[in-house]
């Protein structure tokens, strides 16, 4: 009788801790940013949020799931929040911020749903007073809810560091004056840009990947996408929004095809396209369409539009370069990057051969950036050896492998290195 | 910022692969030692004897005592150094990752001692 009992209870606190992860997760973001928005004490806000956690996680077990379990925690958290501001004894002004901020999430706390002031919060993550390098990671937090030994991992930063420069971001948000608010009409472009290059950046190396070779493994893919659903669901009208979201579905689509049964890497090319997720694919697809009537083309876009292409391999059985080419050189107007630059020429290697491409690259060759850069090396030994240039194409395999993280990409390379004949 | 990347590896692992294991090993440590200098970005590096080639030497009583074998009796031991300079932590732990020793072994990332000026 006593062991039923004591099961009962237990299944009981399971339940009661299964829901608390459950609205951590799907919540985490729209509670910081209810209790951030007035105060901009982002900081404040997460550790009233994570007391009234613990207190969930205290009370649910015993005494049941509230009815609605955001609004008990939110009514905790305030209460927090308020008492953490007494303590600091702050003057009037702080007074009238919190009042206004009781009233308002007492009135959410009795509606019926939390407010979404998630845009607002993302806005304010990416605000350009902010170091660019912490943005990224500064969303996966506050939106998110995710620890920085985490993050430190997925951005190759050291825990220490990273929860320092979350800290001063955080600080720089109250103090700064940083507002809690989307951007006007005039402002928006700009900002937005700002705000989609940290999502991108949570969940990649930016730029793609030339050889096919997706380099950085942030193992932050499902929350950078949900980053991405999110901004693309609170701007549905933005087409770069929806065509980072195109962009990153297309991406993600294809993750299952790029390891073998061993766990060796799959470049692009040779990629089973049946392992691609079809149904990704298709939403990738229409989000991109609805992208496109809205007649503003942008950066995301037309890389979205680059997977596109690839994907046209599935029904048609081969690539189509030439509209790589032209999206490449419409990106290339658009942001004169190295890279993109890199890029296009693996598409005219296809159409008018490696050494035509080879010749194109020499003049990249000069740029600084592209030194410790591994895709521009990987690229370049992969020309080379298809020009019949095999001593060329070593070195560049040396490096490319030199500069790689992974090791499956890396076993790959020096097959391909040692494939070369002598 | 000058740093020390320290190699720590599981000793015996390495004779535990098939040749072309090693081989392939081998490489991947050419190239990254390649790519580092090519890079301009490590000033030196050297690889060690295993362990068991150690001698420690130390005082005891008032008396030197030296001792076979590697001071600390651990199943990683240090395998190698690369001396890097480079402008700041999160760049040293790049290069820390491209290291081939992340995949079987630690690679230790030390800023160097500066005097305070």
């Amino acid at each position: 009788m006593a062991a039923t009992g004591r099961a009962a209870v237990t299944s009981q606190g399971n339940a009661a801790r299964d829901t608390a992860e459950m609205v951590a997760r799907d919540s985490y973001g729209r509670l910081v940013a209810l209790l951030a928005v007035r105060t901009r004490d982002v900081a404040a806000a997460e550790d009233a949020l994570a007391d009234a956690f613990a207190a969930a996680l205290a009370d649910w077990p015993a005494n049941g799931v509230p009815a609605k379990p955001e609004a008990w925690l939110v009514t905790v958290a305030r209460r927090r929040l308020i008492d953490a501001a007494r303590r600091r004894q702050t003057g009037d002004a702080a007074e009238g911020t919190l009042r206004l901020l009781a009233e308002e999430v007492d009135a959410a706390a009795a509606g019926p749903g939390i407010p979404d002031r998630r845009l607002a919060l993302l806005f304010a993550c990416a605000h350009p007073a902010l170091d660019p390098a912490i943005r990224a990671p500064l969303m996966l937090q506050v939106v998110l809810g995710l620890d920085a030994k985490r993050i430190a991992s997925a951005f190759l930063m050291s825990p220490a560091a990273i929860g320092k420069r979350l800290g001063r971001a955080k600080a720089r948000i109250r103090e700064a004056g940083i507002p809690f608010a989307v951007p006007d009409r005039a402002e928006l472009p700009g900002r937005l840009d700002t705000v989609l290059d940290a999502v991108y950046a949570a969940f990649g190396d930016g730029w793609g990947d030339p050889a096919g070779t997706d380099a950085a493994r942030r193992g932050l893919s499902a929350e950078a996408l949900y980053l991405a659903r999110l901004a693309a669901a609170l701007m549905p009208d933005e087409p770069e929004a929806l065509g980072l979201l195109a962009l990153m579905l297309h991406a993600e689509a294809r993750r299952g095809a790029r390891r073998n049964g061993e766990g060796d890497y799959v470049p692009l090319a040779d990629q089973e396209t049946d392992l691609w997720d079809a149904a990704m694919i298709a939403e990738a697809e229409a989000v991109l369409r609805r992208a496109s009537t809205r007649g503003a083309i942008g950066r995301y876009q037309l890389e979205a539009a680059v997977q596109s292409t690839h994907v046209e391999r599935r029904l048609t059985g081969r690539a189509n370069w030439v509209a790589v080419i032209q999206l490449y050189d419409a990106l290339q107007a658009l942001t004169g990057s190295p890279v993109v630059a890199l890029n296009r020429l693996l598409a005219v290697a296809e159409i008018d051969g490696a050494e035509a491409a080879l010749g194109e690259m020499d003049t990249l060759a000069g740029d600084r950036r592209l030194v410790d850069y591994q895709p521009y090396w990987a690229a370049r030994a992969e020309l080379l050896a298809r020009a019949g240039a095999h001593g060329e194409s070593r070195r560049a395999y040396a490096m490319a492998i030199g500069l790689e993280q992974d090791p499956a990409v890396r076993r790959f390379l020096l097959r391909r290195q040692a494939g070369l004949p002598e | 910022m000058q740093f020390m990347l320290m190699t720590y590896v599981d000793e015996t692992g390495f004779t535990k692969l098939t040749p072309a294991e090693q081989e392939a090993g081998i490489a991947a440590y050419r190239a990254y030692t390649e790519a580092i200098m090519a890079a301009g970005v490590a000033s030196s590096w050297g690889r060690l004897q295993p362990s068991a080639a150690a001698t420690t030497v130390r005082e005891a009583d008032g008396k030197p005592q030296v001792l076979d074998g590697p001071y600390a009796d651990s199943k990683e031991q240090l395998g190698g150094y690369y001396i890097i300079d480079v402008p700041d932590l999160d760049a040293a732990l790049a290069w820390a990752a491209r290291c081939p020793t992340t995949s079987h072994g630690v690679v230790e990332v030390r800023p160097f001692w500066t005097e305070p000026s």
